[in-house]
């Protein structure tokens, strides 16, 4: 049990201070490396929870993918940073004083929050571990009770993915391409014209 | 039903502290679209970790299901908006946020 405790307050605590320094780094390539740190650390608070599957899952898309992307980005993109640092310091008051309140709000929320103690019907009671693993479960529940919201899922990666390459698609002029259909639809009418030549007249036909 | 080792508060507490700070990096970094979307993926972040909680508090798995969608929708969030960003960028040479102002909003 103490365990457990010690684990979950050093992954809040790096968690905490990691999502703190994306928003404090002043070079955004540490920005996004602290966001990458901030997603491990909460798959780890994922295990903590019990939700194997998703803090896998958390790896794999956020930091696998999503994390790779801002990385990418950040590191393509020749940006004057500095430029972009200046107001920092305007913001600041109305910025923490804002922070504060919805903080202290949502912390009283939650401290003041108590869970109707007679709840019975759950919507998907979780099963024993030892009876079935939690990505079994989950699995389970997904590809059967809601099947179709995970294929509108689907539906909005796949828009996504095309949105993505539509937005930053462009047609550059000025480069030459192999056009292999246009090679391939070639017959030897068009490439190929049969000339009757007139001997010691020249291809011209002695005009 | 096996509830939580750890008190359901001090996850909601720890997803409060990182919401609020999606919410800090929002108003604090206000010219730099990149710190933007990376404070909302925070804030996804910080949801994800609520239903989490709750789900495995409560012994139910529709939490853990509903935060499978809300992933998704990050990804694909994340991915239009740096598409959006870079296609801006290349229009216009810049990321800050006050020159996005083509549309006069």
């Amino acid at each position: 049990m103490l365990i457990q405790y010690i684990a979950f307050y050093v992954f809040a605590a790096v968690v905490v201070a990691s999502a703190f320094m994306v928003i404090a780094a002043r070079n955004p390539v540490h920005s996004v490396l602290f966001l990458i740190l901030a997603f491990f650390n909460s798959a780890g608070l994922f295990v903590l929870a019990g939700a194997e599957f998703l803090a896998m899952t958390l790896v794999i898309v956020y930091v696998g993918g999503v994390a790779v992307l801002f990385l990418f980005v950040v590191m393509m993109l020749d940006i004057n940073f500095v430029r972009l640092r200046q107001g920092f310091m305007q913001y600041l008051p109305v910025g923490a004083m804002l922070g504060a309140v919805l903080l202290v709000e949502l912390l009283l929320v939650v401290g003041a929050m108590t869970i109707k103690p007679d709840i019975e019907a759950l919507a998907a009671p979780m099963p024993p571990v030892e009876r079935q693993s939690n990505t079994h479960a989950l699995g389970e529940l997904l590809y059967t009770r809601y099947m179709y919201p995970f294929q509108v899922a689907g539906m909005v990666l796949l828009a996504a993915m095309i949105g993505a390459i539509v937005l930053t698609f462009r047609v550059r002029t000025g480069v030459c391409k192999q056009n292999i259909s246009a090679q391939v639809a070639r017959r030897r009418a068009d490439a190929v014209e049969m000339k009757k030549v007139v001997p010691r007249a020249g291809v011209s036909g002695g005009l | 039903m096996e509830p939580l080792a750890i008190p359901l508060g001090h996850f909601l507490s720890v997803a409060a502290v990182l919401f609020t700070l999606g919410v800090l990096g929002i108003f604090l970094n206000r010219k730099n679209v990149i710190v933007i979307l990376m404070s909302v993926e925070l804030m996804l972040l910080a949801v994800n970790l609520n239903l989490v909680a709750f789900s495995a508090h409560l012994g139910d798995m529709v939490g853990q299901v509903f935060a499978m969608f809300v992933l998704t929708v990050a990804a694909a969030e994340a991915a239009i908006g740096l598409a959006i960003l870079v296609a801006h960028f290349r229009n216009r040479g810049t990321v800050a946020v006050e020159d996005i102002s083509l549309m006069k909003g």
